[in-house]
């Protein structure tokens, strides 16, 4: 694992493409303004499809240092990492749930680069 | 589980040195249509740090797309295992850059939105105490054990979509199904409610009478019949009636699963094979302590 405690955070996106749970209103409008931010981002387009068939790509995220995910539930999203066998680290890992903010704040989490969890963001060791 | 044929090409966006930054509409356009067909793109910008693209393998390609400044540069894997290609895409709409995604592609396979849906149970092994209730639930061969005889999810698509009877069954509230409607099965925080659970248990076991999938698939049996035998004398019928419309109120069973549940004698052949492994991880875990 690289020692990225001084580097800024990566930032990921889940389409959930493959069934709409989050609300397509929050995911679109999510990546426009990640789209506009002038912040590199890497989206994937469901990460339920990468847990379930093992992507390598999961082992690049979570290896790969600090990193916001907007996604869903926090607890799900760390155990569909660990489903498949690429578990997070405890620190460093942000997931931000846009089935619950709203876009707007979804946002404005990813793109705050001075915040490593704020109380509506989750680490995903928080307990819930 | 599935097969791994997620990644035939790797998309970039490339907005760094050498290129122009493509219009804002084109970009979120391009984003969301490479995304909605199951291809991951990342969009690379000068400063700031870029998820890492996994070591190429000999059947991936990656493809770098910018509005570049000249012709676009030549780039070559390092490692000379896997084909990289830089294409401009000055001028050109979303759809004719998915266009060229698709074409990159050459018909490889991959897994793609709306031939599957990636529904199956994802454990929360903070809850889990390995009690094997969902191993030997499940007919569908879905849970199994590690070498350490640990709970595991082992065939994921196995599992039958839209249906979260097991996560009703973890006595932990463990089981999760992330794209579930409701919490706590879509993950959202267990509340003091949720872990009623031996209450829900026994409602669930009276209902069912011992027999799960065999009073499931004769409930359904009679729910299908209810239709052809509207003034039937059967005194039970309502109340059948009654519990299936409980269960599938209750998002416990979808009635697709219902009506095709395999034979009373595949069930039980299915039902027992499934106790006796859990029994012997269960005894396995035994003999280990
Ligand atoms: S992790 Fe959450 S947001 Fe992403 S695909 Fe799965 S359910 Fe959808
Ligand atoms: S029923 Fe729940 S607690 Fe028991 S082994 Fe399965 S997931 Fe774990």
């Amino acid at each position: 694992m690289t020692d990225s405690s001084h580097q800024p955070h990566r930032i990921l996106y889940c389409r959930c493409a493959y069934a709409n749970t989050v609300p397509q209103g929050v995911k679109d409008d999510v990546l426009q303004r990640l789209s506009e931010s002038g912040l590199p981002f890497e989206a994937v387009s469901d990460l339920c499809e990468m847990s379930a068939s093992r992507d390598p790509r999961l082992k690049q995220i979570a290896e790969g240092g600090r990193v916001k995910i907007a996604a869903c539930y926090p607890r799900a999203v760390k155990w569909l990492f660990h489903a498949a066998g690429q578990p997070l680290p405890e620190e460093g890992v942000d997931v931000v749930n846009m089935r619950e903010l709203s876009a707007e704040d979804v946002a404005a989490q990813l793109l705050d680069r001075n915040t490593e969890s704020t109380p509506s963001s989750h680490p995903v060791n928080h307990a819930e | 589980m599935l097969s791994n044929e997620n990644s035939p090409v790797q998309v970039i966006l490339y907005e760094g040195k050498g290129a122009s930054p493509l219009a804002a509409e084109i970009r979120l356009a391009v984003l969301s249509q490479l995304l909605d067909k199951g291809f991951a793109v990342a969009l690379a910008k000068e400063g700031g740090r870029q998820i890492p693209t996994p070591p190429l393998k000999g059947n991936q390609r990656l493809l770098v797309l910018g509005d570049f400044v000249g012709d676009a540069p030549s780039l070559e894997d390092a490692a000379g295992q896997a084909s990289i290609e830089t294409v401009t895409v000055t001028g050109l709409a979303a759809d004719e850059v998915l266009g060229l995604v698709e074409q990159f592609r050459e018909g490889q396979p991959m897994n793609e939105p709306g031939k599957w849906k990636p529904w199956f149970p994802v454990i929360d092994y903070d809850r889990c105490t390995n009690c094997m209730q969902c191993l030997s639930f499940c007919l569908f061969d879905v849970y199994g054990v590690d070498e350490d005889n640990k709970i595991q999810v082992q065939n994921n698509d196995n599992c039958k979509t839209n249906c979260p009877a097991c996560s009703r069954v973890c006595p932990e509230v463990a089981i999760m199904f992330p794209k579930y409607s409701g919490g706590p099965i879509n993950g959202d925080k267990v509340n003091t409610q949720d872990l009623e659970r031996e209450k829900m248990k026994v409602d669930i076991s009276s209902l069912l009478g011992g027999d799960i999938y065999a009073s499931l698939r004769n409930r359904s049996e009679q729910a299908k019949s209810r239709f052809s035998k509207e003034r039937s004398p059967d005194k039970a019928l309502s109340e059948r009636k009654k519990c299936l419309t409980k269960l599938q109120q209750a998002g416990m069973i979808p009635a697709e699963v219902l009506e095709n549940l395999p034979s009373p004698e595949e069930i039980q052949r299915r039902a027992a094979a499934a106790a006796a492994k859990a029994d012997a991880a269960l005894k396995a875990q035994t003999s280990a302590n």
